[in-house]
């Protein structure tokens, strides 16, 4: 059952999240054509066809709430409100990158936007999630830590670890488990003994639910939820969104261990698309205003790259700075 | 002989193994289906079967604790761990468990296991995926390790890690896949682990190198040929144990020694080298020992400045240079 979306958010919040969306479907649209241009090297990790999971989340969560993630982030980054200008930088290894060009793709950072890093240790951000979850409730902050990883991650110790530790301490942290149903090549049910991953946090007696990754408005509604119950009782939460990435793992992945008839389906569960219809047919916006919309972000995002190619390169001194305060 | 890359003869070496040996399995993340995220592992699954071919979770110390349980109940695991970088997930199960249990309970358990992993730096691949972390293992007594720079190399020296009793790291370097070179193609061509090789010989200064390190400083000894400097360059091959005798002998002969290394300067295994050098060559040595290596940073993603971070074919030639000039 749908929810009419005028129950749920006033018409330009809701116009927002399509705007987000459809910015970063065309951030990592450009990126992958930067990516066969030589400008952006190294592992590239696209988030097509999960945009409803991060715009529908950030749009739940306070604006000081913490957010950490793996190294499929770009989006988390871009919608938590990292300029797009210095996100392509940070990708082209540029001086006016998000990290001066020293992090690249998989490490962004924006400590002024509470966004707490892309990691690419499967794995590593839970422990870092609870700590910070920890000094936030030592030092009585009123923000919760919402901790994005996805299905492959759920197999490694610190998963289990960070899970029981959470609980254990009672620290605010919502977990966000993005289910592509792949961890690369392999398939979710072919690496967890219990595939259905929102109730693997029984054992540690966090409740969970799971929701339709591909529906913003559903994402938003779970998440804001779930945050607001984390804020309040100060224990954490799970959320599984269920969703598929349109591209391969990476760049390098032509993913061919996906059906034709599987991507399809997928296809057409579209976040995009399907989202801007509703916003037609229920009167939110019309047919113009998104078309000006999508200008904008094409347009935004051009300059963006346009940035990156005309930023310097860091000098050769930086690769001895930042390594002790 | 064949012509084939180093992926090609390391993916040799495992059928080769697994053919000889039904006791071989291969374990790790996307190895079966995936054919292995560097396609090392390609058609392992349809020769072999899902019984002895077998992806797992991304549990990477339960990969390695599975391998030592099941090489001390009979099995000879080789483990692929994704990349090097994600062996400090399980240093546990290698360091405390791995390398002990042979020694601690008296000899009377084995743990005839190898762990294969990529690793090295040069791909733009950032602080978490660029280490080369050899000495770390080195560092630890009771396991071997290995890192071969040329296809040949690879497949002999992969052999006679699984078919050794003690457990193996076997590193591989992930900008050497595509290289090619010469292979036996005899299923018997085995090298010997603890044996480094002179990769050419030379009179004035020995560049002792593994890897890709080995790789540099032949092309640099190539150039530096001719400036009339003659190099001759030892391939270590094994990191541990380390050749001494080979290593010694051309130094003795050369009477100067440039180390390259990959991984971190400080404590890095070019120190242990040196030291060693310099504690049975000093009367020989005509210059200090000189080492050329990543420089002591976090791995930056920018190609501008990552090119800075990791040896190349220049600092070594410097380097020679150097030491033959008396510029040291
Ligand atoms: C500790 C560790 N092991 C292995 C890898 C290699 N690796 C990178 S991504 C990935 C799959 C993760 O899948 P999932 O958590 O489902 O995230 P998704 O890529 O689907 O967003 C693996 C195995 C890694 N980066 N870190
Ligand atoms: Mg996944």
């Amino acid at each position: 059952m749908e929810t009419r979306l005028r129950m749920v958010l006033p018409d330009h919040e809701l116009v927002r999240l399509y705007e987000q969306m459809f910015l970063s479907r065309e951030f990592e649209d450009h990126c992958a054509e930067q990516y066969t241009k030589g400008n952006i090297t190294g592992f590239l990790h696209l988030y097509s066809g999960q945009e409803a999971v991060a715009v529908g989340a950030t749009a739940g969560l306070h604006k000081d709430d913490y957010i950490l993630s793996a190294y499929r982030e770009h989006a988390q980054a871009i919608v938590r409100g990292a300029d797009p200008k210095r996100v392509m930088a940070e990708l082209f290894g540029k001086a006016t990158g998000l990290c001066k060009g020293k992090g690249g793709s998989m490490h962004l950072f924006d400590p002024s936007l509470s966004f707490m890093g892309g990691y690419a240790i499967v794995g590593g951000q839970f422990p870092i999630s609870v700590g910070l979850a920890f000094s936030s409730k030592y030092r009585n902050e009123d923000r919760i830590t919402a901790c994005f990883f996805g299905d492959g991650a759920v197999n490694q110790g610190t998963f289990h670890e960070s899970l029981n530790w959470a609980q254990l301490w009672e620290l605010p942290v919502l977990f966000i488990c993005e289910n592509n149903f792949y961890g690369i090549g392999t398939e979710v049910h072919r690496s967890s003994a219990l595939a259905s991953i929102h109730r693997r946090t029984c054992g540690y007696d966090i409740p969970s639910e799971k929701v339709d990754g591909m529906d913003v408005i559903a994402v938003y509604k779970a998440v804001k939820y779930a945050a607001e119950k984390v804020r309040e009782t100060g224990r954490p939460l799970f959320i599984e969104a269920t969703t598929y990435r349109f591209r391969g793992h990476s760049m390098s992945d032509p993913g061919k261990y996906r059906s034709a008839a599987e991507h399809e389906l997928w296809k057409s569960r579209d976040p995009l698309p399907n989202y801007a219809k509703r916003l037609l047919e229920e009167g939110i916006a019309t047919r113009e205003a998104l078309d000006a919309i999508e200008a904008r972000c094409r347009a935004g995002v051009e300059e963006a790259v346009a940035f990156a190619e005309e930023s310097p390169w860091p000098e050769d001194s930086e690769v001895y700075s930042d390594i002790y305060v | 002989m064949a012509e084939m890359t180093y992926r090609d003869a390391i993916n040799l070496a495992l059928k080769e193994e697994m053919r000889h040996d039904p006791s071989v399995v291969v374990l790790g993340e996307d190895v079966a289906l995936y054919e292995g995220s560097f396609k090392v592992t390609r058609g392992l699954l349809s020769e072999f079967g899902e019984e002895r071919v077998k992806d797992t979770p991304i549990s990477e110390n339960t990969i390695i604790g599975v391998a030592v349980g099941a090489a001390m109940g009979g099995l000879r695991p080789v483990a692929e761990l994704m990349t090097v970088n994600f062996a400090l997930l399980a240093m546990d199960q290698i360091v405390n468990h791995m390398t002990k249990i042979h020694y601690m309970f008296g000899g009377q358990a084995v743990v005839p296991m190898t762990i294969r992993m990529p690793g090295g730096g040069g791909s733009q691949l950032g602080a978490q995926h660029s280490q080369s972390l050899e000495t770390f293992f080195m560092h630890c007594p009771g396991m071997r390790v290995l890192y071969p720079s040329t296809p040949a190399d690879a497949k002999g020296l992969l052999k006679s890690a699984i078919r050794d009793n003690n457990p193996a790291i076997f590193l591989e370097h992930e900008l050497l896949y595509n290289s090619k070179g010469d292979v036996p193609e005899d299923p018997e061509y085995l090298i010997p682990i603890g044996k480094a090789a002179v990769k050419r010989p030379g009179e004035q200064v020995t560049i002792v190198a593994y890897a890709r390190m080995t790789v540099l400083a032949l092309q640099a000894a190539e150039e530096l040929a001719g400036e009339g400097i003659s190099c001759e360059v030892v391939d270590l091959r094994s990191l541990a144990p380390l050749d001494d005798d080979t290593i010694l002998a051309s130094v003795r002969k050369t009477g100067r020694a440039v180390v390259v290394e990959e991984c971190w300067r400080t404590c890095g295994l070019g120190a242990e080298i040196a030291s060693r050098i310099f504690e049975n060559c000093f009367d020989v040595l005509q210059t200090p020992v000189r080492r050329v290596s990543g420089l002591d940073v976090p791995m930056p993603y920018s190609r501008k400045i990552e090119k800075l971070c990791i040896p190349r074919k220049e600092t070594i030639i410097q380097a020679v240079r150097d030491v033959t000039s008396g510029g040291y």
